[in-house]
């Protein structure tokens, strides 16, 4: 039994909280939701216009390049962390020594901005200077590894410097997951003569389900919102090549005075991740029993 | 250590989850007066209710209705920390990262007790428990046993009106049980407070008891001393919940004044109702008698020692009895059974209610 | 896996190959940086991409610093360390003490509606930011915050505050309930037990806050390029206008010198406190 006042503590201390979260998250969303049916382009202007923002917005070019690009990008770096981060994950997990060393090398860059990564891969991508440079030094004099720009190749290498990113998350999450697994599943199924490779695939990779959804949802939801590896490695060039809904709404909304506009293009980003987690967070959060003290 | 005791009373307390009707009742008119300096047992399996009393009492819960009068003041609605009730825990519940003696004197501390007069009850509590060479050690350092000594000296230290206890000795293992249950008694005897003691082990019910409540869904099945519920229980869930082995149950009616189960008549007096009835009677009072009517072929013998524990396949069901090492039977023995009068506990069938 | 095999067989083998090659892919661009910054532009042109410096030319160093030209100034990166400095320390402690209050409240004094707030908050975590660029711009500027570093903590606190919450919220899950039983039967309050008993316990949990949030805010990009002005711009905006600025000759060497630079202070910390970050991965990601 609480007294009125231990009752209402609680509540004071978590209420700045709730108010400035949900108005910082909800209401500034529905603020855009509004700048996105008004007539702003410069400056804010609330002047009720309907649907137009969006159906200009579907209308340019730019907005289709830019989802072709997220599509190439999230499967790219989505899939491309996955294989990379499950497959060093199951290496690792084979006791091997210096297994310490070898995590601390796939996840350092986890710890940094993706503006040095992108800088970083900008020169290594660099044709003339960065690999192509380095191969042909070799001895390769006609390797051509010029995709940085190239209209068509350019998205490719955001997906290179995106994994080289992430990948070491998804190794930590899953060498973690594998961990956990219950020895004596994995001694019966030996005992039973089934094969290592077998054993990863009938038994342990299921049993990390969880794992995996959770690191899908990570990463597509970092894939969405994609805006500092682009602007750092491509700054979404060559020309518009390379923009994907992020640098879109960015450039957008601070650079061409189409405030509307990009309102439009932020109300669809939040659908698509909207569309992706809230699913994800109601099967989560639905399975926790909500009690009270 | 010795402050005047005070009573306490549990009238009418409810205890409803859920409204209208998917509400379960977890509590059902808990009636229960508890005499100054008395140790009150409350025991049933899990689910039957007795920690949400204790938490009522406590004040970590409310009840639907009722009240609860400690030292006849009603102290329903009033929060935890004012109701002068200190608590013992299953798994002790110390503060990781206070030393022992912290730990006894926090509530002291949260009471403004000036440090020298704290420090003096600390040392008090800690010379009655024994544990004064470990008031510098975190709790991660003691054992079982010496956190459960910790545990109850702050309990002790507060000088509480009431003593809970929410199965505090569940957690040790079967030696150290004894042990604790015993220095349990002899704290209650030297502070004379009021205790409330939960715990679902029936052994410590009958040892540590001066009365007990046996619950069962939230009903109170029967509120008696030791001796009543053992020898005279109420229906036949207490028979059956107190005592090991179980009390043997035999359905049966009565025929011609006599009991008859099976077709077999014993040689014994029937209760003279009209129903079905059902004949309880503990192993310890059945006894091996080769002209005996009621007949059965023994399956397992079990040695324990001081007793011997035959099982007996009867046309009636299987009985557990218990007589002395000495008698020698064994498995596919025919055996014939009988018992005192003074012995048989007569139960309805249909009620389980004793007659 | 508990087959511990002590000889080299051919798988074996495989797997070291391939967790080696693993390694070089990784550690490539961080070696790359590395010797360019340490090379002049004479010798960069030269000499092959993975070839070592032929000796410690500090000079892209010194530049990168204090002398290269990020649009308008040249005064290096030195000023945007300094804003990074004084906006993510301050976004930092603030958020994660509010972080540790609220998860407080919200595992151990629940209240009727405060999980389903808390899952309506934890949308937050996940939400795409360009979505209250706009309107944010809007009330920075109604508060007299805009391109100040005052409003980058604030905007910094507000999206780190569903991350911060959860983190100590689960953690805080884990405090047995008899404890805090025990210490309300023992007379305490809600501010003496989170003083005296769940804040003595957070050590571990205060430390993945700090190093995650941290990591975040230094990294960030979003928010530095559009809340702030010409003063209050963090590194990461110094270190892509200094990287983007075309002029005559480009600097590879400076640019690889700013960019170890800018990333230095994360590195460190992971190099010092990696496993706590490695703990703040898997537990907010696992966890939802």
């Amino acid at each position: 039994m609480k007294t009125s006042f231990e009752s209402w503590l609680p509540r004071l201390v978590v209420a700045p909280a709730f108010v400035l979260g949900f108005a910082f998250i909800y209401g500034l969303m529905v603020w855009n939701g509004v700048l996105s049916f008004s007539a702003s382009r410069m400056l804010p202007n609330y002047e009720w216009v309907g649907l137009e923002q969006y159906e200009k917005l579907w209308a340019i070019d730019r907005w289709w390049v830019a989802l072709k690009n997220l599509g190439i990008f999230g499967v790219g770096y989505v899939g491309g962390a996955l294989a990379l981060g499950v497959t060093l994950a199951i290496l690792l997990d084979q006791k091997i020594r210096a297994e310490g060393t070898l995590r601390t090398i796939y996840l350092y860059p986890m710890a940094l901005s993706f503006i040095v990564t992108g800088t970083a891969w900008k020169w290594l991508l660099n044709p003339g200077m960065g690999i192509e440079k380095m191969v042909r030094d070799w001895g390769f004099e006609s390797f051509r590894f010029d995709w940085l720009v190239d209209s068509d190749m350019a998205i490719y290498c955001v997906v290179i410097a995106g994994l080289w990113q992430s990948a070491g998350f998804v190794m930590a999450l899953f060498l973690a997951g594998l961990r956990g697994i219950d020895d004596s599943i994995i001694k019966a199924a030996q005992v039973d003569g089934a094969s290592l490779p077998r054993i990863y695939w009938r038994i342990v990779l299921p049993a990390l389900r969880p794992v995996f959804f959770s690191t899908l949802m990570v990463l597509s939801h970092l894939a969405i919102k994609s805006f500092d590896l682009v602007m750092a490695l491509t700054a979404g060039g060559p020309g518009f090549a390379t923009d994907v809904p992020a640098t879109f709404m960015y450039t957008m909304s601070f650079t061409r005075g189409q405030i509307g506009l990009g309102a439009a293009s932020a109300t669809m980003m939040l659908a698509t991740v909207a569309a992706l987690v809230v699913p994800y967070l109601y099967s989560e959060l639905r399975t926790k029993p909500h009690d009270e003290r | 250590m010795k402050k005047m005791a005070s009573s306490l009373e549990i009238a009418s307390i409810n205890k409803r989850f859920g409204k209208g009707e998917k509400s379960v009742e977890v509590l059902s008119h808990i009636d229960i007066q508890v005499a100054p300096g008395e140790f009150l047992i409350l025991v049933g399996p899990s689910g039957c209710g007795k920690s949400t009393l204790l938490n009522i009492i406590a004040g970590l819960d409310e009840p639907t209705e009722g009240e609860v009068r400690i030292g006849g003041r009603n102290v329903v609605g009033m929060p935890a920390r004012d109701r002068d009730i200190a608590m013992v825990f299953q798994s002790y519940a110390l503060y990781p990262t206070m030393s022992v003696a912290d730990n006894i004197g926090f509530a002291l501390e949260m009471r403004k007790m000036p440090r020298p007069e704290r420090q003096q009850r600390i040392a008090e509590v800690a010379a009655m428990l024994q544990i004064t060479h470990l008031l510098d050690r975190r709790p991660s350092q003691l054992s079982g046993g010496q956190r459960q000594r910790v545990a109850m000296g702050r309990a002790l230290a507060r000088q509480p009106q009431l003593f809970l206890f929410d199965e505090p000795l569940s957690n040790l293992d079967a030696k150290l049980r004894v042990e604790m249950r015993a220095e349990i008694k002899r704290l209650h005897l030297a502070s004379g407070i009021t205790s409330v003691y939960v715990t679902h082990d029936q052994v410590e019910a009958m040892t540590l008891g001066s009365r007990i409540a046996v619950m069962k869904d939230g009903v109170v099945q029967q509120l008696g001393t030791p001796d009543e519920i053992y020898n005279h229980p109420a229906n036949t869930y207490v028979a059956t919940f107190i005592g090991s082995p179980t009390m043997n149950l035999l359905r049966g009616e009565t025929v011609d004044g006599q009991f008859c189960t099976r077709g077999v008549k014993l040689d014994l007096a029937g209760p003279g109702a009209a129903n079905e009835v059902l004949l309880g009677v503990r192993p310890e009072h059945l006894l091996l008698r080769d002209d005996a009517p009621f007949r059965g072929q023994v399956s397992v013998v079990e040695p324990t020692g001081p007793d011997t524990y035959v099982v007996v396949d009867t046309p009636a069901g299987t009985v557990t009895l218990r007589t002395d090492a000495q008698v020698r039977v064994r498995p596919g023995d025919a055996v014939g059974l009988a018992l005192e009068a003074r012995h048989a506990h007569w139960f309805d069938a249909a009620s389980e209610a004793r007659l | 896996m508990t087959n511990a095999k002590t000889f080299l067989s051919p798988g074996r083998v495989l797997v070291y190959a391939l967790l080696l090659a693993a390694a070089a892919f990784f550690l490539l661009p961080l070696y790359a940086m590395l010797v360019t910054s340490f090379k002049d532009v004479e010798e960069i042109r030269t000499s092959q991409l993975l070839a070592l410096p032929q000796g410690l030319n500090w000079r892209a160093w010194v530049v990168a610093w204090s002398e290269a030209c990020t649009g308008v100034d040249c005064n290096g990166l030195r000023p945007f360390f300094w804003n990074s400095l004084s906006m993510t320390v301050p976004a930092v402690l603030i958020s994660t003490v509010w972080g540790a209050l609220n998860g407080y409240v919200l595992s151990l004094w629940k209240f009727r509606g405060s999980d389903t707030l808390f899952s309506l908050l934890l949308f937050g975590v996940f939400m795409p930011f360009q979505v209250v660029l706009l309107p944010m711009s809007q009330v920075l500027g109604w508060l007299g915050l805009s391109s100040s570093i005052a409003g980058l903590v604030l905007v910094h606190c507000l999206a780190g505050l569903a991350g911060t919450t959860l983190f100590f919220r689960n953690y805080y899950s884990a405090i047995p309930a008899e404890l805090l039983k025990a210490a309300r039967m023992d007379g305490a309050g809600f501010w003496q037990i989170f003083w005296r008993i769940v804040l003595p316990l957070s050590t571990p949990i205060v430390m993945v806050t700090l190093i995650w949030q941290f990591t975040n805010i230094w990294n960030d990009f979003l928010f530095g390029v559009v809340f702030s002005g010409t003063d209050s711009k963090p590194i990461t905006v110094g270190l892509n206008n200094l990287a983007n600025t075309s002029s005559s000759v480009k600097a590879y060497n400076v640019d690889m010198a700013a960019a170890i630079i800018a990333g230095l202070p994360t590195m460190l910390i992971y190099a010092i406190a990696g496993k706590f970050f490695v703990r703040g991965l898997t537990a907010g990601a696992v966890k939802g």
